[in-house]
């Protein structure tokens, strides 16, 4: 399954979990899977987030895949100059 | 320049040919965005609060616009209430900074604008619209803005981020937080603690070009628009918002911009130009003066940072605690949080707890500039980590060394690293000359560094060959950093023929598929991975053709060095040129085009050495030498990529010893001209001496990680650290003006 991180400023949102493991295949479903675990994360993940899949930072990410070894890491948007 | 990859033989990728702008930019035929002149163009003029923080209770347009030639006034009644309309806050606030409704929150607000014949009766007019106001408190810096009882700003902003959420509403917008592991435990094992804090202003993008906007509304609701910016297309999206209209109503095209630095990615006046248009039923120009650029534009935050951090005899960081709050100016968005992410993120820390806050305040909603947030947090902690290695007497480059983040390093923001080049910077700082050279009287050495993500983001690119063989490259990001170039040399090295039968241009949002915003240092990775796309689209389209001329399979055919080879040599090769020639036989004109929303983003990393001379006596400091390295990944236009590690460093050195915000106690800018708000000009520096390090992205097809931010996150630090090895005295106050270094000094004496 998946490895899920929470940064501090989003376990206010997990009930102070800093780490979860999901069955997905894709972020959106990934998404989808935490929303039913941490009612209400899934709005802030969609609108706040971007996501680093195995390192790799993505902006829009809803249909990259997801591998049962995947390392994810939900991001604050930033922005560039 | 050091390389850690062998050259992998370009022909084209690398060079520094002629940069394509030059000769129109010399002659003065390079059209700005205040260059264009419509017929029956009418000339706009803004109306500006005078206030830093005020309730509008009236304004009277009657006089205005009773004088003659006006031909429109509007105010924030013309536009939609997007409040009431239920949209995104984050498009409220856009709407509101554009053109004041019901308050105003900075000195230089828009609070309405005119249009007229000519620009003195605009100018006229605009002083005669009677704006009556109820003056209300300000609050200018973080402090005054999250001390207890402090004015609001924003009556409901309850500040997000904190469990459980405030009852009371705040200047406080969100709060941010990363941690890892045990603080007391790491501070424990430390043989060293050093704890500062450190302040900075607010500092302006500081681009040559102010912003300027034409807009051309039809009768059947549809605008064009002219402006200068990073991001046309942004433009659209923004403008559209305000204006309550659909995106596709509004073609924008950009102009060539005169600097942007980030702060060209948010919108000021293109609305107003567009409503005013439709008002008066022709063409409006809006362009702002310096002044006005200064009151009303960017800038970036002003901050309190704190800095606590512990290393062991060995020189490892053993534990790091920042606090960290950033002005937002008039509405939420500070880069606080991009601050809170690269503010140790060059480093592997076992201990750290970085707290940040997002605070609004009375001045101008600051706009991204360059690395948004992170070269405040670099002061902060490369000034810490240079006063550790001093008291554990380790070189400053070893003590980085020792902490580097490398591949698979878990960074302080979450994920691990993939290839980066940090350590490489460090490498080549260390070898260079300048290393060891001799240092003077009164002078001092500095080292810092610094870490940018880079970003990726979407983008479209569009390539014709013409019917000589020759080739258009078509994109939609404006070019702030030599684009033009490094596109035509990809394309060139793609194609296999001369960079100088290339011609790249930006096209309109009509012309090109959607690109986002020139920003984040992305457009050579991402828009130059969709001219690559296009590219290799075109050479199997080629191979197509020539496999057709020659009545063989596809597979015979192959595409070396700009001509089409029979795989067994059984037909005279086919040039491009030859190809071109004959399309309309081989199924027409050739073309084609590529969007993505990229991926594989390769991180910055800048390391820079800094030698100062100060005057005791005056406490004037002097430049005297200086040197960046940067991971540029690929630099495909060496030229362009060492201008934008000079253009970084330099803007770091205006930030470190000369720029700054002053504003009276009625919150009013005392420094809005480039006369008292003093940016670096040639003569006040030596010559920046640039290493380029190249440890390719491997995702992108010619390694490119992305070279425009992260050049101005050391400087501030290195200066600095400089000064204090000059005189050992700790600057923590930006800027390190003469006052405050003589002041410095006479507190040592004392």
């Amino acid at each position: 399954m998946a490895q899920v991180h929470f940064s501090a400023g989003l376990r206010d949102l997990t009930g102070g979990l800093a780490q979860v493991e999901v069955e997905a295949t894709t972020v959106r479903r990934l998404v989808v899977a935490l929303e039913e675990m941490f009612p209400g994360i899934g709005e802030h993940l969609n609108e706040a987030s971007s996501v680093a899949i195995d390192g790799e930072i993505f902006t829009d990410a809803d249909y990259e895949p997801v591998s049962h070894s995947s390392e994810v890491h939900f991001l604050d948007i930033f922005q560039g100059g | 320049m050091a390389i850690t990859e062998e050259n992998p033989g370009y022909k084209w990728v690398g060079t520094r040919p002629i940069r394509p702008d030059g000769l129109e930019k010399v002659t003065g035929k390079a059209q700005f965005g205040a260059d264009l002149m419509l017929p029956g163009m009418l000339f706009g003029k803004v109306v500006r609060s005078p206030h830093a923080h005020a309730r509008i209770l009236s304004i009277d347009t009657t006089a205005a616009e009773a004088m003659m030639g006006v031909k429109a006034v509007i105010t924030g009644g013309d536009f939609p209430d997007l409040a009431a309309n239920g949209a995104h806050p984050s498009e409220i606030d856009v709407a509101n900074n554009t053109i004041a409704r019901e308050k105003v929150l900075y000195e230089g607000h828009v609070v309405a604008a005119v249009a007229a014949t000519t620009r003195e009766q605009a100018e006229a007019a605009a002083e005669a619209v009677e704006v009556t106001y109820e003056i209300l408190p300000h609050v200018l810096t973080v402090d005054e803005a999250m001390a207890d009882g402090a004015p609001l700003l924003h009556e409901g902003m309850i500040t997000k981020g904190v469990d459980p959420a405030p009852e009371e509403a705040s200047n406080v917008a969100s709060k941010i937080l990363h941690e890892r592991g045990d603080l007391d435990q790491g501070f424990g094992e430390a043989d060293a603690v050093v704890e500062r804090e450190f302040t900075t202003k607010p500092v302006h993008q500081g681009y040559i070009e102010p912003h300027a906007a034409v807009a051309d509304a039809n009768s059947d609701g549809r605008a064009h628009i002219w402006c200068s910016s990073q991001g046309h297309f942004q433009m659209r999206a923004y403008s559209a918002s305000v204006l309550g209209i659909s995106p596709g109503m509004l073609k924008v095209t950009a102009a060539e911009i005169g600097g942007g630095f980030g702060g060209k990615t948010v919108i000021y006046l293109e609305p107003l130009a567009v409503r005013l248009s439709q008002r008066a039923g022709r063409p409006v120009k809006l362009v702002m003066d310096r002044d006005e650029v200064f009151r009303a534009t960017g800038p970036t935050s002003g901050t309190r940072i704190k800095v606590k951090m512990g290393v062991a005899k060995d020189g490892k960081i053993t534990a790091a605690e920042v606090w960290m709050a950033y002005e937002a100016g008039a509405y939420a968005g500070s880069p606080v949080g991009a601050a809170g992410m690269t503010a140790i993120a060059c480093y592997d820390i076992p201990n750290f707890v970085v707290e940040g806050y997002d605070v609004v305040c009375n001045k101008p909603r600051v706009a991204a500039y360059r690395a948004p947030g992170a070269p405040m947090a670099a002061f902060a902690v490369e000034s810490v980590l240079d006063e550790l290695a001093r008291d554990i007497g380790m070189d400053p480059i070893e003590i980085r060394l020792a902490n580097a983040a490398v591949e698979g390093t878990q960074a302080s923001y979450g994920p691990k690293f993939p290839r980066i080049g940090f350590v490489e910077t460090l490498e080549a700082i260390k070898d260079h000359p300048n290393y060891t050279a001799d240092l003077g009287p009164n002078q001092g050495r500095g080292i810092a560094a610094g870490f940018w993500f880079n970003a990726g983001m979407m983008s479209s690119a569009t390539v014709h060959i013409n019917e000589n063989g020759t080739a258009t490259v078509v994109t939609g990001s404006p070019d702030i950093g030599g684009s033009r170039q490094s596109m035509a040399l990809m394309a060139a090295e793609e194609l296999g023929i001369p960079y100088e039968s290339i011609k790249a241009v930006v096209a309109d949002t009509e012309t090109v598929g959607f690109n986002d915003v020139t920003g984040g240092s992305r457009v050579t990775l991402a828009t130059g991975a969709a001219v690559v796309d296009a590219c290799r689209l075109i050479i199997e389209d080629l191979r197509a053709r020539a496999a057709k001329t020659w009545d063989v399979e596809l597979d015979q055919v192959e595409w070396v060095d700009g001509q089409a080879q029979h795989a067994e040599g059984a037909q005279p090769p086919l040039s491009l040129k030859d190809l071109a020639a004959k399309s309309g036989r081989t199924g027409g004109p050739i073309s084609a085009n590529a969007s993505l929303n990229s991926r594989g983003v390769g991180a910055g990393f800048s390391t820079q050495l800094c030698d100062v001379e100060v005057d005791p006596e005056t406490g004037v400091t002097r430049v005297v030498r200086y040197l960046t390295a940067q991971d540029a990944g690929r630099a495909i236009s060496p030229d362009y990529v060492e201008g934008q590690m000079q253009g970084g460093v330099v803007q770091g050195i205006g930030w470190a010893l000369n720029e700054e915000y002053i504003h009276d106690s009625d919150g009013v800018m005392e420094n809005p001209s480039f006369l008292d708000y003093r940016i670096p000009v040639a003569s006040d520096l030596p010559m920046i001496d640039c290493a380029i390090v190249e440890v390719p992205n491997p995702a992108h097809p010619y390694g490119v990680r992305g070279v425009g931010e992260v050049g101005i996150v050391p400087p501030m630090a290195a200066v600095g650290n400089a000064i204090n090895d000059a005189l050992d005295v700790r600057m923590t106050d930006l800027p390190m003006s003469p006052v405050k270094v003589l002041e410095a000094l006479n507190e040592q004496r004392d």
